[in-house]
């Protein structure tokens, strides 16, 4: 499979990326790691007659701490988050979501900025990024936004994203100390997008929920932030009453497409039993 | 749509040519260098027959275009093996304990089990399984090929510890 040809720009900063991909308007596509777009490109889905490279931009790669927010630099692989002694230490769900992703060839080049972007229901990070309440700043010609990650996602594959902005970095609020967390992803095989997956993260004091946020991959034209499913774990011992209203409230929210993962009601009752066993697995880590 | 000038480094030797952005890694291996070692299988990024070593991590070279190696630093199957054709530890270990049916694979799995002994020099049996699980074969069934790379873990240790 041969994609169509385009003309090549590699840019060595952020402002002359946003320049050119304001210069070249729709024909350009901008390019980080390609394990999303590359494939589209293969099947004449996404047909670009430019692509800016942003391989080259320091500006938009790196892993740091600040006043209680992680930043991640958009070109930063999966393999980097994986590989993160401060993301495992700060906010380890990020590690054990990024695992769950494709295989090491591709989160050694696939970037958690492409993923986050691209607006495919598939990815496992929007979710994630919704769970975390975690922000974008979107960078263009008159300089950057942040767009939280729950306004960001409007229908597949459309975003709050303008023409001419680049995602540029990530923010997310550091999770307490102690707390609980677990991604439960459900797919056929190693590579494959999920069935139905869940993010939960949640605070604990003396046995009783203090806080709890969920969020669903892959049941939707978006991911879904699940508020009303965190929302009844609040105030519980996590009972089987409890959680089984986030369940509900969960697969209430979901309406996956039919596909080869199954019908429409099998993966609807994926996603409650991915988010049982990430609430179960999230409570026993809190502290 | 004009060619660009590409330059990289592939097993050791500086190569230069004119080519197209949007040819592919796997291509321009193949066809500009003749380096037919590493395969095409699925050409969508799934079966791993592709993985070549760049900038000393596996990639999968039908799932990157050349215009992105540019500069790169490539090893290919071709490039495992000693120059005077000795076979690395992981080939002999792969034809020892019949690491391999068809072949087709087999320059894949030898490629990314190269770079995986040397991001885990002793990997368990779970950890080997999980680090080939971008590359896929559809005779062996895996086992012998995790036992393979199980043996070239142990060699490569054996011969670490006689040389210190």
């Amino acid at each position: 499979m041969i994609p169509g040809a385009f003309d090549y720009h590699r840019p060595a900063s952020l402002g002359e990326a946003i320049t050119l991909a304001n210069e070249l308007g729709d024909d350009a596509r901008v390019l980080a790691g390609g394990h999303s777009l590359i494939p589209m490109m293969k099947l004449r889905m996404a047909v670009p007659e430019h692509l800016i490279d942003l391989a080259d931009i320091d500006d938009l790669k790196g892993i740091d701490e600040r006043d209680g927010t992680l930043q991640i630099g958009a070109m930063t692989s999966q393999a980097e988050i994986i590989g993160s002694g401060l993301l495992a230490e700060r906010c380890p769900i990020l590690r054990e979501t990024a695992e769950q992703i494709a295989d090491p060839q591709i989160r050694n080049v696939g970037t958690i900025g492409g993923n986050v972007a691209n607006g495919d229901p598939g990815n496992d990070m929007p979710a994630l990024m919704q769970a975390l309440n975690a922000s974008y700043a979107l960078t263009g010609a008159g300089g950057t936004r942040e767009v939280p990650a729950r306004n960001f996602y409007e229908a597949a594959y459309f975003t709050a994203l303008e023409p001419g902005e680049v995602l540029s970095a990530i923010h997310i609020p550091i999770p307490p100390a102690g707390h609980g967390y677990a991604y439960e992803k459900q797919k056929r095989k190693v590579g494959d997008y999920a069935t139905a997956a869940a993010a939960v993260l949640l605070t604990m004091e003396g046995g009783v929920c203090t806080s709890a946020s969920i969020a669903l991959t892959n049941v939707g034209d978006t991911p879904l932030f699940a508020e009303a499913a965190g929302a009844a774990l609040v105030g519980s011992a996590f009972d089987e009453g409890a959680v089984g209203a986030a369940v509900s409230a969960a697969e209430a929210i979901a309406s996956p497409a039919e596909d080869g993962r199954g019908p429409v009601d099998f993966r609807t009752r994926v996603a409650g039993v991915m988010v049982r066993r990430a609430i179960g697995r999230a409570a026993s880590r809190a502290r | 749509m004009s060619k660009m000038h590409v330059k990289m480094t592939v097993n050791g030797k500086p190569q230069e040519a004119l080519a197209e952005p949007r040819t592919l890694l796997i291509h321009f291996l193949r066809e500009e260098l003749n380096l037919t070692g590493p395969h095409i299988g699925c050409d969508t990024g799934h079966c791993g027959a592709c993985t070549v070593d760049l900038n000393g991590k596996s990639v999968k070279s039908c799932t990157m275009f050349v215009a992105q190696a540019n500069g790169a630093d490539v090893t290919t199957i071709e490039g495992i093996a000693a120059p005077d054709g000795t076979l690395h530890a992981i080939q002999d270990a792969f034809r020892e304990h019949h690491g391999l049916q068809c072949g087709f694979c087999t320059p894949g799995m030898i490629t990314r089990a190269y770079r995986l002994l040397q991001e885990n020099p002793s990997p368990s049996e779970e950890e080997i399984r999980v680090g080939i699980s971008g590359n896929l074969c559809r005779c062996t069934g895996y086992q012998n090929i995790v036992k393979s790379i199980s043996a070239a873990a142990e060699t490569m240790a054996a011969s670490r510890e006689a040389a210190e």
